[in-house]
């Protein structure tokens, strides 16, 4: 037998942990359509059956609400899977069983994995397994995921349900008389007018009509206006009559009458507690300490700090090699392969977009790695209860923090990272907020330019400079974060009512897992259309090519130095004129890569964008650095070496370019001001915009990123510039 | 018997939820999560800001925002 079963649950339930004990290392991870939720499929054999196991994302209920409980919904509606296996935590059997009642109303037939039973029994909780089954009408094995015990059980028994002749639960619940009544008159009407009846059972559509469904209403009304609105009608009469008698409305009575069903089943002598129920157990212990109002906030600075270190620290070395192969790579090319724009593609554009891709992936990697501890854990969502307070005001949620801090919050960070840390944001509009500020944060390819500016105009306040980077960058996303959640992303707070889930150690298997799926899909996605682009900027700063004559211009003057080299007979002579040649030689090749560059297409952009541009207080070099910045904020300091001059490979040498700029004309410490506010909060780097349009879900975010930070960027640094001129700086 | 709001409650004190006045998706998500009237919550304690506050409920810690647990209203243990 081949079947689809879905696996759903509580978050925290283990549901992640049977499902890679289930399916072990071959999962297949992707979205579900049109959405940013993850879907994760794998294979268990049993017997020469073959399941198709499907995770649904971990929710509390079904309702319309939030994203993940849309998502579990739409997939059991349209992809019927054969069954339902519904892991519950057995030492939190109440809340656990209002997700199952729901699969009950839907008539999904279910099997359910009774987990945790270990922690459950320690906690002096018996559950009698049996009579579980029997009130529920669904089949119960209790299992510990973390170890494996129950597994088979478990399959066997959802393969018996699948066998036999009904699997469907029955749907007995009872929300009182009064909506009990207005159901089954409304069902009727269903059932004789076929609304809806080849999707959903008669029932749980009434049901819905009364909970006032968003997405089945919407759904009604298109399929047949007429039977909608009668039913909208009796949801009426209902809601009139429950707010004249109890003060209450039909969604209200409903849920409160599923958990009365709920206690009803477990007085039934189905559990029993051995002392007191509430008392603390060792997570409330570690508790007490870790989110005490003293030493809570300093512990967790400093698991913060600990965990940007190690992103940081332990994935340099990795990224060097990465770095070193990717050079030795470019190098090879550059030995064995002639001269020409073929090579300079290879080179420029191929080899190093994908090594900028490939080399961020161990700090990804470490990054994802430090991320699974802390929320698998369950030290983050302590993190998001700490710090909500203060997120709040700005529209964001308490675990915004952490994206803020990868991406640079602590000077050194690097956004793409931190784009993908937004995803242990539940909530959509905080989550957009966030990943859409994390940019201003100062990465570590932004150090470069704010060191070399530092370095020449402010050398004597270095310290407190760098400080000031690093606070306007958090102040500048914060105060940004609130403008768009009152203007484009606006609309009320998510609720944050969230679990703090018992501490738990993380398992091997699953922070292994974790981070490598994750990780991958950065690899497989990222990969592939920052090839693209690399190539589309390479071209932009490369072609068009010098004209021949000017061309034939350098390639004169470098005939001229040499032929005047040759002449002299004498040794000593000879070898300081051979230096000169060289010296002299790499300065006309100098020359020629700036007017190359001034030529580009790059060139012509930073060039016609003075017109704008001086307004705050840059010139077209400048310019010109800054749009290659986008292709990697690295770009800057080797392109404004370039635009002045300074040879290509020697452009590195920023000692050089910082005596170049202190000398300049154009440069004095407010332009070196408005340039860094510009660098701080101007377009991010293109490998952060295709990740933002990914996890966004839509490429005009990306697009938005791109142009609002722009214009919001150059009207800051024109302010600053003109303010300072007025001041006189 | 003396009926409060969770935001009056005090650390470690308990009582019985009678009241949930929330509608909309904060109502649908507080009532999810198992605050319904008749069940019994305990005032766990507080973030270090005074804001989310973190009930005891069926054996598990929920946190909400103050702004949130304002609608719910408490039968308090003498």
């Amino acid at each position: 037998m081949d079947a689809v079963i879905a696996l759903a649950g509580n978050p925290n339930s283990g549901k992640t942990t049977l499902f890679n004990n289930l399916t072990g290392a071959r999962q297949h991870v992707g979205n579900y359509p049109g959405v940013t939720v993850e879907k994760k499929e794998g294979v268990y054999r049993l017997n020469g059956h073959r399941f198709n196991i499907v995770d649904l994302p971990g929710t509390y209920s079904l309702t319309a609400y939030s994203l993940e409980e849309v998502v579990a919904r739409d997939f059991l509606i349209q992809e019927k899977p054969a069954a339902v296996i519904n892991i519950i935590d057995a030492s939190n059997l109440e809340r656990n069983l209002y997700l199952t009642l729901q699969f009950i109303e839907m008539q999904m037939p279910v099997c359910i994995a009774l987990n945790m039973m270990d922690m459950a029994r320690n906690r002096g909780i018996e559950i009698d397994v049996l009579k579980l089954s029997q009130l529920l009408g669904a089949p119960v094995v209790p299992t510990i995921a973390r170890s494996g015990k129950g597994r088979d059980e478990l399959m066997r028994a959802a393969l018996t349900l699948l066998k036999s002749e009904n699997p469907r639960p029955p749907a007995k619940i009872s929300y009182g008389v009064d909506v009990d009544i207005q159901l089954d008159r409304m069902g009727k009407l269903i059932e004789k007018a076929h609304f809806l009846t080849d999707i959903y059972p008669s029932r749980w559509v009434a049901l819905k009509y009364l909970e006032d469904d968003e997405q089945i209403l919407c759904q009604g009304a298109a399929a047949n206006p007429d039977v909608s609105d009668q039913l909208k009608g009796m949801t009426g009469e209902l809601t009139l009559h429950l707010r004249r008698t109890i003060n209450s409305y039909p969604e209200a009575v409903i849920a409160d009458h599923r958990y009365g069903y709920i206690k009803s089943i477990l007085k039934r002598n189905v559990i029993s507690y051995a002392g007191d129920r509430n008392r603390l157990f060792i997570s409330d212990k570690i508790d007490k300490v870790l989110v005490n109002r003293f030493a809570g906030p300093l512990i967790m600075l400093a698991v913060l700090l600990g965990l940007y270190h190690l992103t940081f620290t332990y994935s340099e070395a990795p990224v060097g090699w990465m770095e070193a192969l990717f050079g030795w790579l470019g190098a090879t090319v550059d030995t064995y392969m002639p001269d020409g724009p073929l090579k300079s593609l290879i080179i420029s554009g191929v080899i190093d977009g994908v090594g900028g891709v490939i080399g961020f992936v161990p700090l990804i990697m470490f990054m994802f790695l430090g991320i699974a501890v802390l929320e698998d854990s369950g030290y983050l969502a302590r993190v998001a209860f700490m710090l909500d307070r203060v997120f709040r005001i700005f529209g964001l949620h308490g675990s915004s923090v952490m994206a803020y801090i990868v991406s640079g919050g602590i000077a050194g960070g690097c956004a793409v990272p931190g784009v993908m840390a937004t995803r242990t944001l539940k909530s959509r509009r905080e989550r957009l907020a966030t990943l859409l500020t994390v940019p201003y944060m100062n990465c570590g390819a932004k150090l470069p330019v704010f060191a070399l500016l530092v370095a020449t105009f402010f050398a004597e306040k270095q310290a407190m400079m760098m400080f000031g980077i690093t606070l306007v960058a958090w102040i500048g996303a914060l105060l940004v974060a609130k403008l768009l959640r009152v203007t484009v992303i606006k609309g009320e707070a998510t609720p944050f009512v969230m679990e703090l889930p018992p501490y738990r150690v993380p398992t091997i298997k699953g922070l292994a897992i974790h981070t490598w799926e994750r990780t991958w899909q950065y690899i497989k996605k990222a990969g592939t259309v920052i090839l693209g682009i690399s190539i589309v900027l390479w071209a932009a700063m490369t072609f068009p090519g010098l004209p021949m004559e000017q061309q034939q211009d350098f390639e004169i003057r470098r005939q001229a130095v040499l032929s005047g080299a040759g002449q002299s007979g004498d040794h000593s002579v000879q070898t300081t004129a051979l230096l000169s040649v060289k010296a002299r030689l790499s300065a006309i090749d100098a020359a020629e890569a700036e007017a190359g560059l001034r030529n580009s297409l790059a060139g012509r952009t930073g060039i016609a964008l003075e017109g704008i541009s001086r307004y705050a207080g840059f010139d077209w070099r400048t310019n010109i650095a800054l749009v290659g910045g986008f292709a990697a904020k690295e770009v800057i300091v080797a392109t404004l070496g370039t635009a002045y001059s300074l040879g290509g490979a020697d452009s590195q040498d920023s000692a050089s370019l910082s005596q170049m700029l202190s000398h300049s004309s154009h440069w004095r410490p407010l332009v070196a001001i408005s340039v860094m506010v510009f660098v701080m909060f101007y377009a991010p780097c293109f490998v952060s915009v295709v990740c933002i349009a990914r996890e966004a879900g839509s490429w005009r975010w990306g697009a938005f990123s791109i142009l609002f930070n722009t214009v919001l960027a150059l009207f800051l640094a024109v302010c600053v510039f003109q303010a300072g001129r007025i001041l006189g700086f | 018997m003396q009926t409060v709001n969770i935001r009056q409650m005090k650390p470690k004190q308990s009582g019985i939820i009678v009241a949930v006045s929330a509608e909309g998706a904060l109502g649908k998500r507080i009532r999810d999560m198992g605050l319904v009237p008749g069940t019994r919550i305990t005032l766990q304690g507080r973030a270090p800001l005074h804001d989310p506050v973190a009930l005891r409920l069926m054996g598990f810690t929920l946190t909400l925002r103050n702004s949130e647990a304002d609608f719910i209203d408490v039968e308090v243990d003498q």
